[in-house]
């Protein structure tokens, strides 16, 4: 079990350099897979171009209280990078005019910004119709001053997502630490104890899926089935929907995937498993990603592979949503991350 | 040509063997995809029977697609697991059943 960053560990794939340089070469340099822009090109979908923003989705910060072996972010305890009430203050400005429908706050671990709860309570006055909280769950259960996590989200009316891999013990401590399951079954216990996830509560909570190891997500509806019926069976716990996430060959999947020798397979199911028609409906194309330090990208991943939008506007203090639409969508091929099966985005599969 | 008689990659070929019999591998494919559909047995279950059955003829191109399928579906290793002991059961049986035909023969030749 990790314990540590690839950061702290100053391991090669800390830097997102080395990252791009893997996923073009070998297998997609020598032709034998083809890379993702002459992929979308065989049905006409490139350039890939932001439509209309609808979800503006900000990280706030990337420490953790967790170290999740697969986690895209690098985040965990010894990151240090956080997002400051001045950049919270922009992000703001831009929450107030954007005509996007739901704000998406994530990390890390979000709650750990020591202004998370401040910019919450302003950015909730917004009266943005869908508000967002990525929250780990064992965030809730591992500091006193946590503890009123629960009562804090319903007050300012946050849908919250959080993941869950699995509905047993073992795959979950597994790919997220040792105890995470029983603390994540007592977090959503709270949360179903003040309406969280109950039938017609207009308390969203969601679960997000992500596969264990080098295979893809099954199906989304099934999987929620197979979800709810467990953990209400063994658990008495009730969730609204569950969103299947594919893990993309980044950060440390990426890693995992190499040192497991797993690497050219996992390439090859997701190149196997294109569709266009999820192309079509990729969240890079109705979504902006913030960073903690107020850079604009087309999605959390090209964040973490520090590939910046393809824009005048680079930062959020210069933002222009109009500027902003139409611009061609950075890409590589972790992209076929995304458009595997039935897609794959933050909230879920999307073909 | 290859040294070995199983080559991992050649799994994801499998639908070349249309390439010379269109109309016999569509149908076989056809028939094959609707087979694993939903019906009076769950995707779940069939995916677990595939890969018991997977085991019973040894095939080891089988076995790797329906233990991707049954990580997949969310199936456990537990689970996997007692599905294999399910064949591995039937298979034992197979041949501890016939002990009575055994029995029979040695009671008819030295009872």
């Amino acid at each position: 079990m990790v314990t540590k960053s690839l950061h702290k560990r100053e391991n090669a794939l800390a830097q997102s350099k080395k990252q791009l340089e893997i996923l073009s070469n070998g297998i997609f340099q020598n032709g034998e897979l083809p890379t993702f822009k002459d992929k979308i090109a065989e049905t006409g979908q490139f350039p890939l171009k932001a439509k209309t923003l609808e979800i503006l989705q900000i990280n706030v910060g990337y420490m953790c209280n967790q170290v999740c072996e697969h986690c895209h972010v690098d985040a965990g305890p010894d990151r240090k990078e956080i997002m400051t009430k001045e950049t919270m203050q922009q992000c703001l400005e831009v929450i107030k005019n954007t005509g996007a429908h739901t704000l998406d706050l994530t990390g890390g671990a979000p709650e750990m910004n020591p202004n998370f709860r401040w910019f919450v309570e302003e950015a909730a006055k917004a009266g943005i119709k869908d508000f967002i909280v990525r929250s780990n769950l064992t965030i809730i259960r591992a500091n006193k001053k946590y503890y009123d996590l629960p009562e804090f989200f319903k007050k300012h009316n946050v849908h919250v997502v959080s993941s869950m891999p699995h509905w047993t013990r073992g795959k979950t401590d597994k790919q997220r630490g040792d105890g995470v399951f029983d603390k994540s079954i007592k977090a959503l216990q709270e949360l179903n104890a003040i309406g969280y996830g109950m039938p017609d509560s207009n308390l969203r909570l969601d679960l997000v899926y992500n596969p264990s190891g080098a295979f893809l997500p099954g199906n989304q509806t099934s999987m929620e089935k197979d979800f709810k019926k467990a953990l209400m069976e063994d658990f008495g716990i009730q969730f609204h929907n569950l969103f299947a996430i594919t893990n993309l060959p980044i950060s440390r999947f990426l890693d995992y995937l190499i040192a497991s020798e797993n690497y050219e397979d996992y390439m090859y199911q997701l190149v196997d498993a294109y569709n266009p028609a999820a192309v079509a409906n990729v969240m890079c194309t109705n979504t902006l990603s913030v960073s903690w330090d107020g850079y604009l990208y087309d999605c959390d991943f090209n964040q973490m592979l520090e590939l910046p939008v393809n824009s005048k506007v680079k930062h959020i203090s210069e933002y222009n949503e109009d500027l902003l639409e139409g611009r061609n969508i950075v890409i590589s091929q972790h992209c076929y991350g995304c458009t595997a099966g039935a897609g794959s985005s933050c909230q879920g599969t999307v073909a | 040509m290859s040294k070995t008689y199983y080559d991992p990659a050649d799994l994801r070929k499998f639908g070349k063997i249309s390439d010379w019999n269109e109309e016999l591998g569509s149908k076989f494919f056809e028939y094959y995809n609707s087979v694993f559909k939903e019906g009076a047995l769950s995707e779940r279950e069939k995916s677990l029977i595939a890969l018991a059955v997977a085991h019973t003829i040894q095939c080891p191109y089988c076995i790797d697609a329906y233990t991707g399928d049954g990580l997949q579906r969310g199936i456990t290793k537990e689970e996997m697991m007692e599905a294999l002991h399910v064949a591995g059961a039937i298979r034992g049986g197979a041949s501890l059943v016939h002990g009575v035909q055994m029995m029979n023969k040695v009671n008819k030749l030295d009872g």
